[in-house]
């Protein structure tokens, strides 16, 4: 057994580490990214700018619910629900600072947009731990059902505040400030979007190789081992619930200054099943496999919506296909292209 | 032989109407390799995994350096210093086989609330991992993918995360079993080395291996500890031979 077998050592010496497309690549997409309202406005499209903007947005939303889907092997169907607290902190700041009257009676609403965020991912964060402590009791089929009820409750809640518009959502008046940005301006609310995104994948990237994420692939695998090799599993779980939880609060966030509009459709069980479809579209477990999904899922919505409103008939044959001749996604169309999982 | 590591008392477990393990009392010592052998359906893993803490017992108590640990959970019994392997191999199939036993070290050595610094480049899990599996004989299987590596091997590389995980004492479920010839010379060689360094509770099956190896056997049938002594003295046992040797595979 202690011998040494030429063969082994062969496949062992092969694998190199190519490291340097991921800055290559990074490098070329903010290239693209910079140019790209000039391209949109020399084709004559301006509305592409927003369009692009969206897909940053849905990029960061549907990666962090990979963290937990791909990576961990959670299989949360209630992720809507951070992102649309996310929104509702900054619609909910932004009512009470218009109106002037604080939150509660003691915290002033705000429109800046260095406060909103971190706002919103903090609340988010909040949120995920309660709901991601009481749902990872459970795993399986059950886990799937609970997020999802937990989801549809807070659905139901934002529904009936008719403090905060009720059904009828509410209006976000003005995008929030950011310095002395012009944020109305699309083309400088798109870059600051996509700026965002591209910290946020970073982050991202960093975090699924770290130890911590070596664990939550580790638990996604085969919990039982990370048991029996000393791992407390629900308590990485639940790290990384919140983490994604807090992703989607700030996704949600910088969906409701897009939109200028927050209303319980952001909470809606669709909107985590949308987030579920791009991951699945893209490469669950995939570091840019989301971003692709968004792209796709955004993009079909926008181009098939403006010649039939039963746009989704369209799509499920497309999903079909996706998920039955490509079994990880568009990633595993770039083999080598961090489409492997970690 | 000197202090007890491991003591059970009295210990039952139930599964419905079926009593898998009844009233079992077992001592280990520190430096120990005890044996436990059985007849399929004795209730040698549903004991391994009430060890480990995987399964709850209905009644009776652990010690385990002289710490009451019945109600512990798995994680904290393994970062005492108690490791099991599993008979049907539990791997992480998509990770490399050093990233198994790596991350092993890196459960023991401390949290893993560390979000930034690339994992594959700290340079103490890798070594010790590394380490590890050349002990086992895997040294130049490391970069393999784990689900590309033959079942002997998978075999190895449960015993090299056992390791990994610096235990004080071991609890072997079948490291033999579906070994093949030369392989099973190897794995008793190699568990001949680590007996002198950690005391180990031995679920097997093969026998030559059992009296190569044990300092002490334990029988186990339907639950219940029939005899406990040396090699020699399990042999010419007479209840032994009837409930279990005589019975074919011996």
């Amino acid at each position: 057994m202690l011998k040494v077998d030429e063969k082994y050592v062969a496949q062992a010496q092969a694998v190199p580490r190519r490291s340097w497309w991921p800055v290559a690549g990074t490098i070329l997409f903010i290239l693209c990214a910079a140019a790209f309202p000039y391209f949109a406005k020399a084709i004559g499209d301006p509305s592409l700018i927003g369009l692009a903007a969206r897909i940053a947005i849905y990029a960061i939303a549907a990666a962090s619910l990979n963290l937990i889907l791909g990576y961990g092997g959670m299989i949360s169907f209630g992720h809507a629900a951070y992102f649309g607290m996310g929104g509702y902190v900054v619609g909910i700041l932004y009512n009470h600072f218009a109106s002037g009257d604080p939150f509660l009676g003691f915290i002033p609403g705000t429109n800046q947009l260095l406060i909103t965020l971190p706002a919103a991912i903090i609340v988010s964060g909040l949120l995920a731990l309660v709901l991601g402590a009481l749902s990872l009791r459970t795993s399986g089929v059950p886990f799937i059902m609970i997020t999802l009820a937990f989801a549809q409750m807070l659905f139901f809640l934002f529904v009936s505040l008719k403090a905060y518009g009720g059904d009828d959502g509410l209006i976000v008046r003005r995008r929030n400030v950011l310095f002395d940005l012009n944020m109305a301006d699309d083309t400088t609310f798109f870059y600051v979007a996509v700026g965002i995104a591209v910290v946020y994948f970073f982050v991202f990237a960093k975090l699924v190789r770290s130890q911590f994420g070596l664990i939550l692939g580790g638990i996604r695998q085969n919990e039982r081992r990370m048991a029996a090799i000393g791992i407390s599993t629900y308590r990485y779980k639940l790290v990384a619930f919140v983490i994604a939880g807090m992703g989607a609060g700030l996704a949600g966030a910088l969906m409701a200054n897009y939109s200028k509009f927050v209303s319980p459709d952001m909470l809606h069980w669709t909107k985590s099943g949308d987030l579920m479809i791009m991951i699945i579209i893209g490469g669950t477990g995939t570091l840019i496999g989301p971003a692709l999904g968004a792209v796709v899922l955004v993009g079909l919505e926008t181009f098939l919506t403006s010649w039939t409103e039963h746009w989704k008939f369209f799509l499920g044959p497309v999903l079909i296909l996706i998920v039955l001749f490509s079994t990880g996604g568009l990633m595993s169309l770039f083999s080598g292209w961090g489409g492997k999982r970690e | 032989m000197s202090e007890r590591l491991l003591q059970v008392d009295g210990l039952t477990k139930r599964f419905g109407g079926l009593v898998a393990v009844n009233n079992l009392s077992l001592d280990v010592a520190e430096g120990e390799l005890h044996a436990l052998i059985g007849p399929n359906g004795a209730g040698k893993t549903t004991f391994i995994s009430q060890l480990a803490g995987e399964l709850h017992q209905d009644e009776g108590a652990i010690r385990f350096d002289g710490r009451e640990i019945s109600a512990w959970k798995t994680p904290a019994r393994v970062q005492h210093g108690l490791a099991r392997s599993f008979q049907i191999t539990q791997l992480l199939p998509d990770y490399s086989t050093l990233d198994n036993v790596a991350i092993a070290v890196q459960a023991h050595s401390g949290h893993s609330y560390h979000f930034w610094k690339d994992v594959r480049t700290i340079a103490k899990f890798r070594d010790e991992g590394r380490r590890h599996l050349d002990r086992v004989g895997l040294g130049t299987r490391a970069d393999t993918l784990v689900n590309s590596l033959s079942h002997g091997e998978q075999k190895q590389l449960e015993l090299a995360i056992a390791l990994a995980t610096a235990p004080r004492m071991l609890l072997l479920d079948e490291p033999m079993a579906g070994l093949g010839t030369a392989e099973c010379t190897g794995m008793i060689e190699l568990l001949k080395v680590l007996k002198t360094e950690i005391t180990i509770l031995l679920v097997e099956h093969d026998m030559d291996a059992v009296f190569a190896l044990a300092d002490r056997i334990s029988v186990l049938v339907n639950g219940e500890r029939i005899a406990t002594g040396s090699a020699d003295d399990i042999r010419s046992n007479e209840q032994v031979r009837i409930a279990y040797l005589g019975e074919g595979d011996a």
